[in-house]
Formats: C-alpha cells, sequence, structure tokens
C-alpha cells in the first residue's frame, strides 16, 4: 500500500492561478467561512470611508434617525440599541476592537513567543530553564483571572492598553509551542550538519531553527486568534474591555442584557458575529492544519 | 511549591503597582485632610514598610491561612473565600461532571463510526460549539428557559443546605452554559484519542477472541483514552475558572469569581491579591492532583517510577 | 481426524483508497485438511497477512472488499454475519498476531485477557476461567504463572508476551490458528523457541495452522505444505520437503537465494532480488514478478501463466519458463547475453549456472 502514496497527483492541463487551485480544494462550509472573515476585515479596514459608519454612536445610519430599540429595517438593517444607536455600525467598530486584540497577541506571540521558544529550544541549559520557569508561572493563573486583575490595576482601559495586555499575555504559549518545536529541529540532522561545518550558532538559529518554527506557529496562531477574540468577549461582557462609548461586541451583549423582554435583537447580533467569527477562525484554522499534515505525511 | 510562591509574590507585585493610593479606599477623602490620622492609618495598615517586607509579612499569614482583611469590608479574605468555595465549587463539579457524562458517549460513538454522517455531525457540533462563549449559551439558556418557558429561575443562588430541589433549579442553567465549551473539547479529545486506539493491534487481536464491540470499546480501547481524558480535565480547570467568573456574572451567584469582580470594581487590594492566589492554588493542586490520578490509573507509570 | 477443513477459492481482496483501489489479494485458491500446516512465505506486501485477515474477516475499516469463497467446516465464511463471526473467533479460529509488544493490551493484566473470551464461549466461573488460566500458562512454559497472572504485559519479556498471546489464541481450543509473523518481532533466541512450541501445540491437539512468514527458513522443517506469493497472486504452492528440493519459480528461488548461508566463503555477495515490489493500484501485465526476474521473456509480459500441476500433481507453478527446465535455462542464457540487469546481478553473486536441486540449510 506503500506504493499508493507515491502516486504524484495528474499535473492539471491548465495551470489555474494558486488561490483558485487553493479554494478549489475548500469544503464549503470551510468557503463560508473564509469569505466570513474577509467580509469581516475589510468591514472594519474600509469602515471610515462609509459615511456614517465612521462614529461608533452614529443613530442615523443611511436612512436618517431611527427610535430606541427598533428591530431590523430597512432605515436600520439591524435594528436600534437602547441608547437609539445603529447595531450595524456599532458591529462594526466592535470587530475592529476584537480583530486588534487578536492581531496583537498573534504578533506578540509569534514574534516574542516565537524567538525565545525558538532560542531556548535551541540553545538549553540554564536559559531554557530560567525562561519556561517564567513561563510556567505565568501560565499557573488561570487566563482569564490574570486578565481581570492586570487589566484593573492598570486603571487606563483604551484599545492600546486592553491589547498590549492581552499581547503580552500570549507570548507565554506560543514561548511554549515554539520551544516544543525548535528541541525536536535542533535534533534533526539538517541542524547537525550545519553545526558540524562550523556554522554559527546565530546563524543556525535564524537559517535552519526559526524558519522551521514559524509554521507550525502560524497554524497555531489561527485557532489561538478565535481563544484569544473570545477571551475580549468576556471581557468586554463583565464591563473590564475597552471604556464606552467605543464599542465591543462583549459591551453591546452585556448593554442589551438588560432589555432582553423588551428587544432581543441588539444581544443577537453581536453574539452572532462573535460565534460566527470565532467559529470561521477555527474552522479554516482546522482546514489549514489537515492540509499540512497531510502534505507532511506524502513526504 | 515554588510556582505557588512565584504566582503569590507576581500577584502581590501587580496588586501594589495599583495606580491610586490604597489610602483612598481606607479613608473617605474629605477624611485626608487630617495628615496625622493618615499616617497613623498607613501605618496600622502598613503601607509605609518596603514592598518587600510588605509582601513577607503578608506571605506569614498567608501560610497560616489568614489573608489579610478585605480593605472594604474588613472581614477576612480567607474567611469570605471559604463562604464562596460552594457556590464556585459545586457549579464546576456540576459542569465537569455532566460535561464528561455527555462527552464520553458522543466520543466514542463518533469514533466508532468513524467518517460517518453520525460522525460528521458530532465533530461538527463540537466545532461549533467550541465557539459559543460562556454569556452567549447563558444568555440564549436564560432568554429561552427562564423567560420564555419559565422552567428555571433567571438570576440567583439557593444554598443547597437550605433547600435540594431550589439548589439544582439554580444551578442547572449555569453549569449548562459552562458545559457547552467543555463538552465539545472533551468529545473531541476522546474521539481522536479512540480514532488512534482502535487503530492499535490488541484491538484487532481483542477482535479475533471473539469479544463483542461494546465489549472492546468499553473495557479495552477507552482506558487508555481516559487518560488523556483525565489530563485534559485537568489542563482545562484554568478555562473553567475564568469562565465561573463569566457565569456568576451573568446569574449573579454569589460565587467566587462575582467576589472577585466586586472587588475589582472596588480596588479592594486585599481581596484581589487573596482571590487571586487562591485560584492559582487550586490551578496547580488540581494539576498535581491530574499526575496523581495518572500514577494510579496507568500501570506502566507506576513501576517506571 | 482426516478431511477438508478450509477451502479458499478464488479470493480477491481490494482496498479503496483515494488514489485507487489496492488490489491487495488477487485470485488465491489453496485448501487445508484438518490438522495439517501450512506456509505462506513472501516479501512485505506480498498479500500474506491481508489473505489470512481475509479469510479471518479481520480486516478492519470500511474500504475492504472481499470476494470469492472460504468454505470452513462446509459453510462460507464470507456470507457469515457479524455475530456468526464473533462467535467462531476465538472457539473456532484464532490467530497470534506479528508484534506481542502491541498486541496485548498494556493496561489489561495478562489473567484477564487470557480468559476474557474463555468466559464468554465456554462459559467458565471465575475460578474456574483462572485454573485454566494457569493450565494455559504452563501450557506454553510460562515459569510461575500465578504471579505472572496478576503481571501487566509490559512487565513481561517479549518471548514471554508471545506466549501470552498463544495461550490466549489457544484457550478455546480452535480447530485453525494463523500465525502471523510470530516471531519476526523477536530475538534470534527466542525465535526458536516460538515456534517450536508451535509447532508441538499444533501436533499435540491436532489443530490446522497457517504459518505466515517472509522468511523461508521458518517454514522448511514445520509445515506440511507452502505457498509462495507474490503481488497478491499464488505462484507457487507444493509440499514443503517437495517445494525445498526442487525450487521452480524464479521468485522462490530469488527468495532463498537471499538467506545468508554459512556454508558460502565469507564475503560472498549476498543475492538482493533487484527493484521493488509491484505498484497493486495498477499491477504490471502478465507475470508479476517479470519487470524483476532474470528469465523473463516476452510471452511472461504478454500472457499471466496460470497455477498448474507440474510433473508432480502436488506441486504447482505458475511460470512459462521454471527454473531448471530447458525453457529457463535458455531464457537465463539469453537475457544474460543480452546484459539484462537483474540476470547479471544473479549470475556475478552466483558463479556456477542456477541449477535445479539447492541444499537447504537446516
Amino acid at each position: 500500500m506503500g506504493a499508493a502514496v507515491d502516486t504524484v497527483e495528474p499535473t492539471a492541463a491548465v495551470r489555474r492561478p494558486w488561490i483558485r487551485r487553493f479554494v478549489a480544494k475548500m469544503p464549503w462550509t470551510t468557503r463560508f467561512c473564509a469569505s466570513w472573515l474577509i467580509v469581516i476585515v475589510t468591514a472594519t479596514v474600509f469602515a471610515d470611508l462609509i459615511p456614517g459608519l465612521a462614529d461608533p454612536n452614529y443613530q442615523g445610519f443611511l436612512f436618517g434617525d431611527g427610535a430606541t430599540n427598533e428591530g431590523p429595517g430597512l432605515s436600520h438593517f439591524l435594528g436600534t440599541d437602547n441608547n437609539s444607536r445603529d447595531i450595524l455600525a456599532r458591529i462594526v467598530y466592535g470587530a475592529r476592537v476584537s480583530l486588534t486584540v487578536a492581531l496583537a497577541a498573534v504578533f506578540m506571540g509569534v514574534v516574542f513567543g516565537g524567538f525565545f521558544g525558538s532560542l531556548v529550544g535551541f540553545v538549553r541549559g540554564k536559559t531554557d530553564s530560567t525562561v519556561m520557569a517564567v513561563v510556567d508561572v505565568i501560565l499557573a493563573f488561570p487566563g482569564l483571572v490574570l486578565l481581570l486583575t492586570v487589566v484593573t490595576l492598570l486603571g487606563r482601559r483604551d484599545l492600546v492598553v486592553i491589547a498590549a495586555v492581552i499581547g503580552f499575555l500570549s507570548i507565554p504559549p506560543y514561548t511554549r509551542v515554539a520551544r516544543a518545536n525548535a528541541l525536536s529541529i535542533s535534533r534533526r540532522e539538517f541542524v547537525t550538519a550545519a553545526r558540524a561545518i562550523g556554522t554559527k550558532k546565530r546563524t543556525i538559529l535564524f537559517r535552519e531553527v526559526i524558519p522551521n518554527v514559524l509554521p507550525t506557529l502560524l497554524a497555531y496562531a489561527m485557532v489561538n486568534a478565535a481563544v484569544i477574540i473570545l477571551l475580549e468577549g468576556a471581557l468586554a461582557f463583565l464591563g473590564l474591555s475597552v471604556e464606552p462609548p467605543t464599542s465591543s461586541w462583549g459591551t453591546m451583549v452585556n448593554a442589551a442584557r438588560v432589555d432582553l423582554q423588551i428587544n432581543v435583537w441588539p444581544a443577537v447580533w453581536p453574539s452572532l458575529a462573535l460565534v460566527f467569527t470565532v467559529y470561521s477562525l477555527n474552522n479554516v484554522g482546522d482546514w489549514l492544519r489537515r492540509l499540512r499534515s497531510v502534505r507532511s505525511a506524502a513526504l | 511549591m515554588a510556582t505557588l510562591l512565584a504566582v503569590s509574590f507576581l500577584t502581590f507585585l501587580l496588586v501594589n503597582l495599583l495606580p491610586g493610593d490604597a489610602i483612598n479606599a481606607l479613608i473617605p477623602i474629605e477624611a485626608q485632610q487630617d495628615q496625622e490620622y493618615v499616617a497613623q492609618v498607613r501605618a496600622e495598615w502598613g503601607l509605609d514598610d518596603p514592598m518587600l517586607v510588605r509582601y513577607g509579612k503578608w506571605l506569614g499569614d498567608a501560610v497560616r491561612g489568614d489573608l489579610g482583611d478585605s480593605i472594604v469590608t474588613s472581614r477576612a479574605v480567607s474567611g469570605e473565600i471559604a463562604h464562596r468555595i460552594p457556590v464556585t465549587g459545586e457549579l464546576m463539579i456540576v459542569t465537569v461532571v455532566f460535561s464528561v457524562l455527555m462527552a464520553v458517549p458522543l466520543g466514542v460513538v463518533s469514533a466508532y463510526r468513524e467518517g460517518s454522517r453520525i460522525d460528521q455531525f458530532i465533530s461538527g457540533s463540537a466545532q461549533f460549539a467550541l465557539s459559543v462563549p460562556g454569556f452567549v449559551a447563558g444568555l440564549l439558556f436564560i432568554y429561552v428557559f427562564a423567560m420564555k418557558l419559565g422552567w428555571f429561575p433567571a438570576t440567583g443562588w439557593t444554598r443547597i443546605s437550605n433547600s435540594i430541589s431550589g439548589n439544582l433549579m439554580t444551578v442547572t442553567l449555569p453549569a449548562l452554559s459552562l458545559s457547552v465549551i467543555e463538552v465539545a473539547v472533551y468529545a473531541r479529545v476522546v474521539r481522536s484519542d479512540l480514532v488512534a486506539t482502535l487503530k492499535e493491534d490488541y484491538i484487532l487481536s481483542a477482535k479475533s477472541k471473539g469479544l463483542k464491540d461494546g465489549f472492546i470499546l468499553f473495557r479495552h480501547a477507552l482506558r487508555p483514552s481516559s487518560l488523556t481524558l483525565i489530563t485534559v480535565v485537568g489542563l482545562n480547570i484554568g478555562l473553567l475558572l475564568g469562565g465561573t467568573v463569566v457565569v456568576e456574572f451573568l446569574f449573579a451567584l454569589p460565587g467566587l469569581g462575582k467576589r472577585l469582580l466586586d472587588a475589582i470594581f472596588q480596588r479592594d487590594f486585599m481581596m484581589v491579591q487573596g482571590i487571586t492566589v487562591f485560584v492559582a492554588m487550586v490551578y496547580v493542586v488540581v494539576n498535581t492532583l491530574v499526575d496523581v490520578v495518572y500514577l494510579v490509573v496507568d500501570p506502566r507509570i507506576r513501576k517506571a517510577d | 481426524m482426516a478431511g477438508t477443513l478450509l477451502e479458499v477459492e478464488n479470493l480477491h481482496t481490494t482496498f479503496t483508497i483515494p488514489a485507487g483501489e489496492v488490489k491487495a489479494v488477487r485470485g488465491v485458491s489453496f485448501s487445508l485438511e484438518r490438522g495439517r500446516t501450512l506456509g505462506i512465505v513472501g516479501e512485505s506486501g506480498s498479500g500474506k497477512t491481508v489473505l489470512a485477515r481475509s479469510v479471518m474477516r479481520l480486516n478492519l475499516g470500511t474500504n475492504v472488499t472481499t470476494t470469492g469463497t472460504a468454505i470452513f467446516e462446509g459453510t462460507d465464511l464470507l456470507t457469515r454475519s457479524p455475530a456468526e463471526m464473533r462467535s467462531l473467533w476465538g472457539s473456532e479460529m484464532a490467530m497470534v498476531f506479528q508484534d506481542p509488544m502491541t498486541s496485548l493490551n498494556p493496561l489489561v493484566r495478562v489473567q484477564r485477557q487470557v480468559t476474557e473470551h474463555l468466559c464468554r464461549h465456554i462459559d467458565l466461573s471465575r475460578s474456574e476461567a483462572r485454573q485454566a488460566a494457569v493450565d494455559l500458562l504452563k501450557e506454553v512454559r510460562i515459569p510461575d504463572p500465578e504471579t505472572r497472572l496478576r503481571a501487566f504485559p509490559h512487565e513481561l519479556s517479549g518471548g514471554m508476551r508471545q506466549r501470552v498471546c498463544i495461550a490466549v489464541a489457544l484457550a478455546c481450543e480452535p480447530s485453525l490458528l494463523f500465525a502471523d509473523e510470530p516471531t519476526t518481532a523477536l530475538d534470534v533466541t527466542v525465535q526458536h523457541q516460538i515456534l517450536n512450541l508451535l509447532s508441538r501445540e499444533q501436533t499435540d491437539r491436532d489443530m490446522a495452522m497457517v504459518l505466515v512468514t517472509h522468511d523461508l527458513g521458518v517454514v522448511a522443517g514445520r509445515t506440511d505444505d507452502t505457498m509462495v506469493m507474490y503481488a497478491g497472486t499464488v505462484v507457487e504452492h507444493a509440499p514443503t520437503r517437495s517445494l525445498f528440493a526442487d525450487m521452480r519459480h524464479p521468485y522462490s528461488e530469488a527468495l532463498m537465494r537471499s538467506i545468508p548461508r554459512t556454508s558460502l566463503p565469507s564475503h560472498t555477495r549476498l543475492a538482493a532480488i533487484t527493484g521493488r515490489p509491484p505498484d497493486l493500484i495498477a499491477p504490471p501485465t502478465g507475470c508479476a514478478f517479470s519487470p524483476r526476474c532474470p528469465y523473463v521473456q516476452d510471452r511472461c509480459i504478454e500472457e499471466t501463466p496460470p497455477l498448474v500441476a507440474t510433473e508432480d500433481p502436488a506441486h504447482r507453478l505458475a511460470c512459462w519458463t521454471p527454473v531448471g527446465s530447458p525453457e529457463g535455462q535458455a531464457a537465463f542464457q539469453k537475457n544474460l547475453a543480452s546484459g539484462l540487469p537483474q540476470a547479471v546481478a544473479v549470475d556475478i553473486s552466483n558463479p556456477r549456472p542456477p541449477t535445479r536441486g539447492v541444499e537447504v540449510d537446516s
């Protein structure tokens, strides 16, 4: 049966652009999820260009003023909240918070966590045990509890602070993932070979170890981004994320909680946005990982 | 142990970096005109000592079970914690037990019929459930089961000592909200682990002995997978502790998480410190416990040590 | 007690995988009498393990299809329901697996693994089952059986574990035992003991046994008949004695030649079989061995040779140019002259031209 793996895929007669070949392999659910992510990212980036969306407190989205707690309709596509603000506008702004925080976490995690992890996994010894001890201590705090404590103690709660704190706290898990990978890579032949021909340690770290740790880290980042968005949502729900009037999905759900008897829509829309975004990240992340494992199994 | 020490020190450090003097929480602003009184209070609370000295004092007391007094209510932090443990503890135990009971059969069916429609359905649902945060699930449950159907109370807590049925009524919705993600996590673990186990030679050899599939599944295959499940349950305690904060807030339960939130809003630094350290300790203890359980269940590790 | 126990006719087993259909077993027929032993020999991927598992209906997964017939004690195994198969497994037919390290559950004590199916098939009480387990372990020569019963598999050595596996297989006195490479994963010193144990049990219990192996040396003194398989087909099937005395198929000969001999001077080059086993998704036309055969002729590539009786009716062979026949000799000389690589390789490693009657090492 080993022979089966050797058979090469028939080369496509017409070479389609890589992105279309990539998309063609996706199951329809994943296609849907990827589209949703693209929509969300585009919306947050270009939100300021759409008149009215520039202000998260905007009340008369496109077709004039609204009343409080208006249901979904033509003038406000998703309705209005109990402050008669347009829900769609606030969701787009909430997305901005969620995505910024997720991006900060992934960026800091990959850059710092990736570097520290690769470094200590490669050099081992005392540096390794020291760094990992610190990582273990930070990881010994249950995530949300630590986040609550740190965010409160910092006092100021704007987007920069929240993103920085969550970003900082996501360094340890990335460090751990990177280290585990670097450890196994450092034992591989090509690293030993580089050592044997007298390559400088620093060169080996940057040329051999880190490039090989990176793909795994990025696959982890996709799933981690989903976790971070959930975390920010919970924090906002508790009223401890960015301060009002800036909108965040969790804040919106919390605010809508009071009027649940009267109008469910202000709670439904941000919840849906949150759930679908997280689901899409998980789905696309899982798919990418499956794709990678198939590819490495074929080698 | 070293981890615990580091955790407590880190918390102490964080709390003491708190912007705004703790004196503001102790004495009303108007009363701070009286310099002598302020100085007296500062000395009384030991606010003028260097931080390391204060940490040493606090740690010495903490080892003896005294986590200091709340700045706001002046009651002992350890007493407050003890008073609230039953709520959070019950919530977590009910959640874990319910989630495991739900997840194991789902994972087993999914793995046994790998690739079938039912597997696709269970795996797909699990992936979706992973994306539903506790507060969204909780709000949905409140809306449907409390507001529309009126089966359960929307908020509040009845202590088990007062009324068992009342207690069950109040614990159901919060535990269900927490379970959504937990069931999904556990079911995925059981499935992926069992799929691998079912490909093992000893499963084939058990089959060749003429044993029934159900017997093989539960007596032979599930045992190694249960080890993995124990580990994941242990590792997930941190996530669950965070979850209880949200759920206690949503359902207004008088638990540890709610108390922590209140303390945070009131800037009650002794309370925040005490609860954070306590929670970290629970986390460390649970994970040590997991290692011990592992030792008991897996004969290979038992012998190797 | 004579009579046919197992009669396999035209058995095909196919695995469907994304890359296509892997035809692992392609039309195998054989029969086995009560109390007799059959050796199945072939290299990895020749379909011998799949054949054994197909007959026992133990192929896992939903992507396997088996066609043909396998008559066991008068009924076709391939049409039996899973529940009927389950009542046969363990009690009527049993299997000893290749690797005793992985075929015992690491988390279950030996006693339960030996007795759990006893209770099911024969309905014994707990103490009776325990006594039966002790007797079984004694029978497979495990010292101090009472203690061993309480042990976990990892506390036993490899040979000891394989003895336990054999005890498990023998527990319900099956009339047919499949031993799937029972010694491959063991130390050389233990291999002999295990094989002797199997042979003794087979004779004592008058049990039929199918011994699957890649090692011709294993079947040599221990089986009544031997079947050589290549790429899912039987290429030579003969009484073991006559096979070793007169090896006719080029593949059997090649297998034989690849066994190191102590009788040859040291540094004699060992003849490996050149090339790789064929792709079972698209097997070669004609004889499957033809791409690697030193005797290959045009006819071998065009036409699949059938498995037919030779001068000795018990010796059956699927080859157009058998070793030692005039056609074979001529074919080999011709290939050697034209510089066919596999013919040259055989010539280098074996200075004498291949003749009939290769001597057998004991």
